[in-house]
């Protein structure tokens, strides 16, 4: 391969090994979180079904390095909250988000996490937002396993731009 | 209220009559199965007379719930209502009980003793209807959070009225 490389006149470089870029470290570290996404999904309605989809061959979100679903939150970056919440649940999502060690990134999957869906009754929390700070929503009931997919990217992207940390102190803040 | 029609009990339920004489059923017959009317005082002897009945044994209990109507009306002569479905397994058939309990007391012996599975059905009742079993042992919320105040599913209560849980109770004392 080396040889092909240095026998063609067109090659730009000459050898490449020497081939480096620059970046900033905060940059390289984004990069490095969103292709490698830990995440935990908190299932409790049909969402979980659909996310059961996007991890296995037909949709296969390993290819968005984000394959490796973990059940202990300490193991988790990345909580995908996967159908209804209702108000007994509440304190149990908390406390596994709270669990979660530093980064740590939430979407809500579904109309039930994001707004209480058509559930407008008195048993429902109207959005898991009312008590965890959500980066990345995904509508449908279910969102299809593109939907999931396009979510992800939204959220990887969100990463690469940084500012997710700032983010929640954010919300942080307003909740004091 | 519908007329009272004797033989269509007997028919269906003999010795129903015979057992509870002095006393009237009121019952509708809804595709072959009876819709029986129950004074409150009497629910668990009638139930009882089912279960141990010699030739139509009514040995499972399928379901019971609790029903707000609001308001007293015609057919309904009390706010509240529990119904009972009974099933007998050797004839195939079905009975259902309807007791009517009014809104000051809705309050109505438990048949958790005759039936197992009515201990958790009773407690579903009271968490979300606010119905009073007396006699059952364990009579807490069920679905509802232990910080839930009030019945939700009466019909004054407001639908839109969340109540929030502060923290989750320890996985004990189901």
């Amino acid at each position: 391969m080396k040889q092909d490389l240095v026998s063609n006149p067109n090659s730009p470089a000459e050898d490449h090994h020497d081939v480096a870029f620059t970046t900033r470290l905060e940059d390289f570290i984004n990069w490095g979180r969103k292709n490698s996404l830990w995440p935990l999904p908190f299932g409790t309605a049909c969402c979980a079904i659909e996310y059961m989809s996007v991890v296995s061959s037909h949709y296969d979100v390993s290819r968005f390095g984000a394959e490796v679903v973990r059940f202990s939150p300490r193991q988790s970056d990345c909580i995908l909250v996967l159908g209804t919440v209702v108000e007994k649940m509440g304190p149990i999502l908390k406390q596994v988000y709270d669990q979660m060690l530093e980064p740590k990134w939430v979407i809500a999957v579904g109309v039930c996490a994001s707004s209480g869906g058509f559930y407008r009754a008195y048993h429902v929390m109207q959005g898991i937002d009312e008590i965890v700070p959500v980066d990345v929503y995904v509508p449908g009931c279910p969102p299809t396993p593109e939907g999931i997919i396009f979510g992800l990217m939204k959220l990887q992207e969100k990463i690469a731009k940084g500012g997710i940390v700032r983010a929640r102190d954010r919300y942080k803040l307003a909740r004091k | 209220m519908p007329e009272i029609d004797t033989n269509l009990l007997e028919s269906k339920i003999p010795g129903l009559m015979a057992a509870f004489s002095g006393e009237t059923f009121s019952v509708t017959d809804y595709r072959g199965d009876l819709m029986v009317v129950v004074p409150a005082a009497r629910l668990r002897e009638v139930v009882r007379f089912l279960k141990s009945h010699p030739s139509l044994p009514f040995e499972m209990m399928m379901d019971l719930f609790a029903m707000d109507y609001s308001k007293k009306l015609p057919e309904t002569p009390e706010r509240f209502a529990v119904i009972y479905q009974l099933y007998s397994v050797t004839a195939g058939r079905r009975v259902h009980l309807k007791v009517f309990l009014p809104e000051e007391k809705p309050e109505v012996e438990s048949i958790h003793d005759l039936y197992a599975a009515a201990n958790w059905f009773e407690r579903e009742a009271w968490d979300l209807f606010g119905v009073v079993f007396v006699g059952h042992p364990h009579l807490i919320r069920i679905l509802c959070h232990g910080d839930f105040v009030g019945h939700p599913l009466r019909k004054d209560y407001p639908s839109d009225q969340y109540q929030r849980l502060k923290n989750a109770a320890p996985v004990s004392g189901l």
